[in-house]
Formats: C-alpha cells, structure tokens, sequence
C-alpha cells in the first residue's frame, strides 16, 4: 500500500477530485496549507512598506491506495494538476504499512 | 427667535450631535482594522473607554473651561464646573435673536467634537501603548487640554480676537488631536518589528480591511453632522441654505481625497492600496473642515484632492522618519488640519494668512508641549508602553486577557 501526498494549486482541487473519482478512488483527505518551492513567495507594499509573503496558499491532497493503483493515481493528478507554471506543486509517495477501518476493524487493502 | 425657530435650531443641533457621536464607531472600526489581530480587544477597549470618558470630564470641567460665562482673560478661561440652566420660553422670545438654541443641545454638541479628537490619538499610539496610561492621558486632554485652547476660540478667547477662523475645527480638533498623538508616538517609539535593521520601514499589515472600509463610510456620515451642524443655525432661508452648502462640499472634498489618494498610491506604488483610499477620503475632509462654508463646490473638490496627495505622502514622510503611525492619524489630521487652515483665506475674505498662522502655532503648540509633558510625567511613573513580550504576544492578552476570535478557548473545568 501507498500514501500518495500531492500539494497542489487550490484552484485545481475540484478537477483532481473529479478526475480521482472517476479513476475509481474512493476517498482522500484535503487541508488547506501553505508553503514554498523554487518560487520562493513574493513581495507586496502596504501603504508604502514593503512585506514579503513568504508561504503561498497551497492545498493539500492525501490518498491511502493499494499499490497496484499508486501509478494510475500519480499520473492523475500530475497530469490534471498542471498548469506548466511556476507553483504547480509536488507529489509525494510513501510506504503505507498499515490501515484500519475504524468502525470495522477491517484492515490493510479490504479497509482501503 | 419664535419659539418654533429655536425649536427646529435645537432639533438640528441635536441631531448632528447624534451624527458626530457616531464617528466614535467610525474611528473604532478604521483603527480595529488597521491594526494586527492580536490588538483588536485593546483598540476597542481603548475607543469605547475614551468615548465615556471624554463625555465625562466634559461635563465636569471641559465645558465651563471651554465656554466660560467670563474668562479671565484672553488666555485662561478660568475654572467652572458642570451645566447651567437651560433658557426659558420668555427668555428667548425676549431675547430677539440672541438665543438661538438649547443650552443642552450645545453642550451635547460640542462634547462630541471632544471625544472626535480624543479618537485620534487612539489611532497613533495603537499596538504598543499602556492601555491605562492611555485613559490617564484622555482624562487631561478632554477635561483641560482641549477645552482650554477651544476656549482661545470658539471661547471667545485671544484667537477669537485676531479671527482665526476655523468653522468646525480642522485645528481645534483635527489638527490638535494630532498634536498630542505626535508628542505621544515621539515618546513611546516605533511597533517592534516596524523597522528593519538598517532602518527600512516594514509594512505590518492590518487585520480587517471591510472594518477599515465600513469604519471609513461611518465616518464620512459623521462628517455631515460635524461640519453640517457647525452652522449652529437652520431657521431661516440663509442658514439652511448654508447648511446645505456646506454638506455639498464636505461631501465632494471626501470624494475627491479618495480619488486623488487612489491614483497617488498607484503611480507611488503601482497598485490600488485600499488603505490610503480611506485615508484619502478622510484627508479630503479633515481639509475642508476649517472651511466648507465659502468655498465653491468647485473650490471645495481642488481642496480635497490637494489633501488627498498631501495624505499618502505624508504618511510615508512620517514612516521614513521613525515616526510609526499605524492609522496615518498624524498625517491625516495634523497635516491635513493645517493644510485645511492655510486655504481658508482663498475663499473667506474674513480671514487672514497671517492669523490662521497664529491659530496653528498657538493650538498646535500648546496642545503638542502640555501633550508632551503629560506622557513624559506617565512615561515616569506608571510607564506608557507595554513589554516587549507583551507587545510580541499581543494586547489583548496582555492588557484585556481575552482574543477578538478565540476559536480554541473553552470554559475551565
């Protein structure tokens, strides 16, 4: 099993949950977040001073998957995440080790 | 005066003190706005405390040092305590056109105008300062400062003598709520984190815009009671008349402070900076406040975009020079006071350039060297600025012990 971790641009969330979906997955976990890649925030004036805005809204996407499907969830999401510009975010996938269903007590790919 | 003239002089009066009184929630907003979330409670606390309180010391000492029944002499008004008697019916129709309105309804107007400037100050010193060194102070300005030099004027006192003229209080109020936020932002220093190492200033950027916008209109409303009211006077075709003009032009000296510091910030710093727009409107009628009777509506619309330039260089002149004013108070009021003085004499032939000088050296002054001696005597004793722990932890805990959003905050066990 994966955790597949994806921070991407937060307007492009309602395409890559549509586009998950119709992939067959079934759930994933959304936070707002903030942070910064090579791009490095920007700098705005307020009243004449200058502030740098260090960390940029970013969303956050979590999906736990069996690891037959890790690939087709990746390129998923690269390909609907994109916009070709500066920004666009990072994927991220890890070892998922174990997962339980909560009300069940189901675990690993029967609880995915 | 016919009995229904005073009466609807009196009603007028008394509704525009309403209007005026309301400017004490425009300044409220503006400034919980501008500041950071962690200063909301405090700025609060401190605009509702320093309303009350201005209210108070008015009555109890401001008014009769204000507008003695016989000053002393041309300089010290002589002290006298509390309200008189209100006119009667027989007093005034003998008195042909000598009583005008309610002795009541003029001392709620004018108690008001205390609190406006009173307000000001609130704006400067915001983040940093001692919340009841703050009401120690509020307490001297509203009960002896200003009603002190309000009495050279509007008291009939030396600056009444050479015609300083100032129709609702550009100086009197504008310019000398300033003052004493400039001696107060002069002792107390810059917000931490204000100026970068090698002395840039750094933009801490308010909290709440719509409240600064929302706080911004109700203070354009205000307005037309404070310069609108100032006629004193309605019941006849010439004095409502006036009133009437006078709204025109507090109104388009506001708009165009607007548009003029919309544009300036935008060729200043490419973008449209919504702050320095409401401080542009602001600045267009603290400029047109000395004088919104005489000028052309024309004339009146030049002086609120000459005011609306002044304001947002001003602003940044001041942040230049470590003079850290989070509102812009000091230049909105101060300089646009002063501003608002010197172009009286264009339209009034009644005043003089060289009197109108005298009136800001002598309020100005005054208000600036007594403001100065109070927050150094504060400074001494009971200290004016909080720690810097306090500061960097926010007022309102520190001051008033509760948040504006406490989203994680639930009752002890």
């Amino acid at each position: 099993m994966k955790l597949i971790t994806a921070i991407i641009k937060p307007f492009k969330l309602d395409d890559v949950r549509e586009a998950l979906a119709n992939a067959g997955i079934q759930g994933m976990t959304v936070s707002e977040t903030r942070g910064f890649g090579r791009q490095k925030g920007h700098t705005e004036l307020y009243r004449g001073a200058e502030y740098v805005v260090d960390f940029l809204p970013k969303i956050k996407v979590e999906i736990a998957v069996a690891s037959e499907d890790a690939e087709r969830v990746i390129e998923t999401i690269a390909e609907i995440a994109r916009s070709g510009r500066i920004g666009d975010g990072k994927i991220f996938v890890t070892e998922l080790e174990r997962v339980v269903r909560i009300r069940t007590g189901e675990v690993n790919e029967s609880a995915i | 005066m016919t009995e229904i003239e005073y009466a609807l002089n009196t009603f007028y009066l008394l509704v525009c003190a309403a209007f005026v009184m309301w400017m004490a929630a425009g300044f409220t907003m503006l400034e919980a706005g501008l500041v950071r979330a962690r200063n909301t409670v405090e700025i609060l606390t401190k605009n509702v405390a320093l309303y009350a309180i201005a209210c108070l010391m008015f009555f109890l000492v401001g008014y009769q040092l204000m507008y003695p029944s016989d000053g002393v002499n041309a300089f010290w008004p002589g002290i006298g305590f509390g309200l008189g008697a209100d006119n009667t019916a027989a007093a005034v129709t003998a008195a042909g056109s000598g009583i005008t309105y309610s002795a009541m309804a003029d001392f709620m107007f004018q108690v008001v105008f205390v609190a406006t400037a009173m307000s000001i100050v609130s704006g400067a010193v915001a983040e940093r300062m001692k919340l009841w060194a703050f009401l120690g102070f509020t307490v001297v300005m509203t009960g002896v400062i200003y009603p002190w030099q309000g009495y050279w004027s509007w008291g009939g006192g030396m600056l009444a003598a050479i015609d300083y003229s100032d129709y609702a209080g550009g100086g009197i109020v504008h310019m000398a709520g300033a003052s004493a936020a400039l001696a107060g932002v002069l002792l107390l220093g810059p917000r931490q984190g204000k100026y970068s190492v090698d002395g840039r200033a750094r933009a801490l950027p308010g909290a709440n815009l719509p409240l600064a916008t929302l706080g911004m209109f109700i203070l354009w409303m205000g307005w037309f009671g404070f310069n609108g009211g100032s006629e004193l006077i309605i019941s006849d075709v010439g004095s409502a008349n006036n009133v009437a003009r006078v709204f025109v032009n507090t109104n388009l000296a506001a708009a165009a402070g607007l548009v003029a510091a919309l544009l300036a910030a935008r060729l200043a710093f490419g973008k449209a900076d919504l702050t320095m727009a409401l401080n542009g409107a602001l600045a267009g009628l603290v400029s047109i406040t000395a004088g919104p009777l005489t000028p052309s509506p024309l004339l009146a619309v030049c002086i609120g975009l000459v005011g609306g330039v002044i304001v947002v260089f001003s602003i940044i002149a001041f942040d230049r020079v470590r003079i850290d004013d989070p509102v812009g108070a000091i230049s909105v009021h101060g300089v646009c006071g002063i501003f608002g003085l010197l172009v009286v004499p264009l339209s009034n032939p009644e005043a003089a350039l060289l009197s109108q000088l005298a009136g800001i050296g002598a309020i100005g002054g005054f208000v600036f060297v007594f403001s100065l001696a109070v927050w150094a005597v504060l400074r001494m004793t009971v200290g004016i600025r909080v720690s810097p722990d306090d500061e960097r932890a926010g007022l309102d805990f520190a001051e008033c012990g509760m948040e504006a959003y406490p989203d994680f905050a639930h009752g002890a066990d």
